[in-house]
């Protein structure tokens, strides 16, 4: 062998230059990996199971939700009140549909709770019985449904009787977009739903971090890797590598589920209950959030993971991992319906609640300055927790020899139980 | 340590102390490598080597103490400068052979087309060609070690540093490994290699620093290293008794012949050979031969850093040495 002969010294790499390097990397081998066609895909089998049953449940609440109201009166009388439903049923939409169960002959008489529970009589869609007469109704059935029914028989009763109004004068609509307390609701229900979104997103994601560590430590590439770039650079650029994956797979979906949901003349964001800074930058806010909620909890992820030595130790981890998630959510959910509390306030400075907490109010609050603000921040905790996560690594990883492997584990377990090692 | 011009050196340590979990691995080391020089650390397992060599290229940081690499007390500074190839090898699978090399280049501030380019035209130098669209995982070992030892000098270092170069490596591609690195050191290079097989260092070094239980017993050129410990005489007499015995040190080994003669091995005492030369030719000692060889790097290990530690050295050094 011979060395090789230069034709270009090279120069010293920025730390983001070097972070570039390492992203470039994963981003390439996880998008032409196999694996990424799965990861692609994976989120349609939820929908198609959730599809699947939605449709099932559906079918079953049509069925189900369209309660019967029978009647047991006298031939008379069920003739009237049928009448009389089909004459108001244009202008009363809360009228109950009317079966016929039985119709008594004169002098006969019948059990209208016998009438209600015998499954036979109608499918066992039967709600209630209307029973004694057109002028003297008795509703027979659970007393919620009774009283729901009382004034729509008694409207009913009063039109097959001659007594009910003949003429329905035609009202006219002025509709408006909103009123105050409708777009209060709708911005609330707007956070809600976007927090969550970035929730499921992130859990789902950000969690795939955990093990981003474990391919350079079992290639012993790692070194490599600690000589040449600072390890700071090495923990940014995996983040943002997997940062760009996920951004690549929500685009993706977005993508299929808009497209799917346009065609099939679904709703538009228009739509929807406008959030207090709009929909286009609401949209750039839940995109940056969801980065820095990412990275936020990517270089913890990283950092924990880092520590691992195989990959059951990461599974191992992942629970915990999820648990930690989930109380991060439920705080920043918390503090959603505490708007102006102080704890909305510790949730926004918490920096892992903090993109939840200000997405939720980017949707009820229109200021945009405490957004650059929190921004400001979250984008210090992730550069804090990089430079700590990469410090952690160093000085508990990157050791030699046996003594350094038969460490590892322990230094593990002291993380996990939050102190030190040795 | 007194210090120079830092452009003559291409590292200085001072004081390097590193432990891990209350155990110190590396206790104190002094080092001072010339530029160009080929420069070997020496120690058993567990010296302290692998450890001196992360904190040398800021893998890791000292405890205590300085460094500076090319100059610079901040390696990462200089790693656009510096070739590493660790004890434990090792590449991304998926990877291609020639873009493994230009990977290794760009972490090393190298163009990543430059980077590929170059890894094509180095492994067709070195025969390995017909290799270069192949995924690593598809590579034997020794395949992949060289690839990786190609990318480790794909953007022209100034210093390259090899941890335990010659393990895992049969007899030819050990030699070729030799020649590589004389070149490297012809062209100007600074190339550093530990290891704890003597005869590599022996072979090749301008320097050594021997290290055991984490300090530096000696650093310095290998001849300094054999000038530690006094020329061994081996003497062979025609008798075993007389005045001229008074010449030969009492801590002399003695093995008698049957012909009443005596073969004898000792130091050469501080005075010299004339004196002794003297002593024996008027004692009248019959002197049948007479020999004076000048101590080898492993008789100097032994004496530098003690019997137990080269035994330690030597139990391993054949696996290693296949």
């Amino acid at each position: 062998m011979s060395a090789p002969n230069p034709t270009q010294r090279t120069g010293r790499l920025s730390t983001l230059a070097a972070a570039f390097v390492i992203a470039r990397r994963d981003f390439v081998a996880i998008l032409w990996s196999r694996s990424f066609i799965f990861f692609l895909l994976g989120p349609l089998f939820p929908l198609i199971v959730g599809g699947l049953a939605g449709g099932v449940g559906s079918e079953i609440r049509h069925s189900a939700e369209r309660p019967q109201l029978g009647m047991v009166l006298a031939g008379d009388d069920i003739d009237a009140l049928l009448t009389a439903q089909k004459a108001l049923a244009p202008h009363l939409d809360s009228l109950p549909e009317l079966v016929v169960v039985r119709r008594l002959k004169p002098g006969e008489s019948a059990d209208p709770a016998a009438a209600l529970h015998d499954t036979g009589t109608n499918g066992g869609n039967l709600a209630a019985i209307l029973s004694g007469s057109a002028a003297h109704p008795v509703l027979t059935g659970p007393k919620g449904r009774i009283i729901d029914w009382q004034g729509s028989v008694s409207i009913l009763s009063a039109r097959a009787t001659g007594h009910g109004p003949d003429a329905f004068p035609q009202v006219a609509l002025a509709p408006t977009a909103t009123s105050t307390a409708d777009q209060a609701t709708g911005r609330l229900v707007t956070a809600q739903g976007a927090q969550t979104l970035l929730f499921l997103l992130i859990m789902l994601l950000a969690g795939m971090v955990l093990s981003n560590l474990v391919e350079e430590k079992g290639n012993k590439i790692i070194e490599v890797l600690a000589a040449a770039i600072p390890m700071d650079a090495v923990f940014l650029g995996k983040l943002f590598a997997m940062l760009a994956v996920s951004l690549v797979g929500i685009s993706v979906w977005a993508a299929t589920i808009g497209g799917v949901h346009l065609i099939g003349g679904g709703q538009t964001l228009q739509s929807l209950p406008t959030p207090a800074v709009g929909w286009p930058l609401f949209v750039a806010l839940g995109i940056v959030y969801f980065s820095m909620g990412y990275l936020l909890l990517g270089s913890v992820f990283l950092t924990v993971g880092s520590m691992a030595s195989t990959v059951r130790e990461v599974q191992t981890l992942s629970m915990p991992v999820t648990m930690m998630q989930l109380l991060v959510f439920f705080f920043a959910t918390y503090a959603m319906a505490h708007q102006g509390t102080p704890t909305e306030y510790a949730a926004i400075a918490f920096p892992f609640s903090s993109p939840f907490t200000m997405l939720a109010r980017a949707a009820i609050h229109g200021e945009i300055w405490p957004h650059l603000a929190a921004l400001g921040w979250q984008v210090l905790c992730v550069a804090v927790f990089v430079r700590g996560g990469a410090h952690i690594f160093r000085r508990r990883v990157m050791q030699s020899g046996p003594q350094g492997a038969r460490g590892q584990k322990r230094r593990l377990w002291s993380i996990l139980r939050g102190r030190q090692a040795g | 340590m007194a210090r120079n011009d830092s452009r003559d050196w291409a590292i200085e340590a001072q004081g390097l102390v590193k432990r891990f979990d209350g155990v110190t691995a590396v206790d104190g080391v002094d080092l001072r490598v010339p530029q160009g020089a080929i420069y070997g650390i020496l120690g058993p397992n567990g010296a302290g080597k692998t450890t001196t060599l992360r904190m040398l290229l800021g893998i890791i940081d000292p405890d205590a103490g300085m460094r500076r690499v090319l100059g610079s007390e901040r390696p990462h500074d200089m790693a656009h400068a510096i070739g590493y190839l660790p004890e434990e090898r090792g590449l991304y699978p998926s990877m291609k052979a020639f873009e493994a090399i230009g990977f290794l280049g760009a972490l090393r501030g190298l163009p990543q087309a430059e980077g590929r380019r170059r890894g094509r035209i180095l492994m067709e130098k070195h025969g390995l060609g017909h290799l270069a669209d192949r995924q690593i995982r598809q590579m034997s070992k020794g395949q992949a070690q060289q690839v990786q030892l190609l990318g480790t000098l794909v953007h022209a270092p100034q210093l390259v540093v090899f941890d335990e170069p010659f393990s895992g490596l049969d007899a030819i591609n050990q030699g070729r490994l030799e020649t590589m690195i004389r070149e490297l050191a012809a062209g100007g290079t600074t190339v550093i290699f530990s290891t704890h097989v003597i005869a590599h260092a022996e072979r090749m070094c301008d320097e050594v620093a021997i290290i055991a239980g984490g300090r530096v017993p000696f650093a310095g050129p290998v001849d300094v290293a054999r000038d530690r410990i006094a020329p061994q005489v081996r003497l062979e007499t025609a008798r075993v008794e007389g005045a001229w015995r008074a010449a030969i040190p009492a801590e002399a080994r003695c093995d008698l012949r049957s012909d009443g003669g005596a073969f004898w091995y000792f130091s050469l005492p501080d005075s010299g050979i004339e004196p002794l030369l003297r002593a024996l030719i008027e004692g009248e000692a019959g002197i049948l031969s007479l020999s004076i060889e000048r101590g080898g790097l492993h008789d100097a290990f032994v004496a530098i850093a003690g019997e137990a530690v080269a035994q330690a050295m030597n139990t391993t050094q054949p696996e290693d040495a296949q």
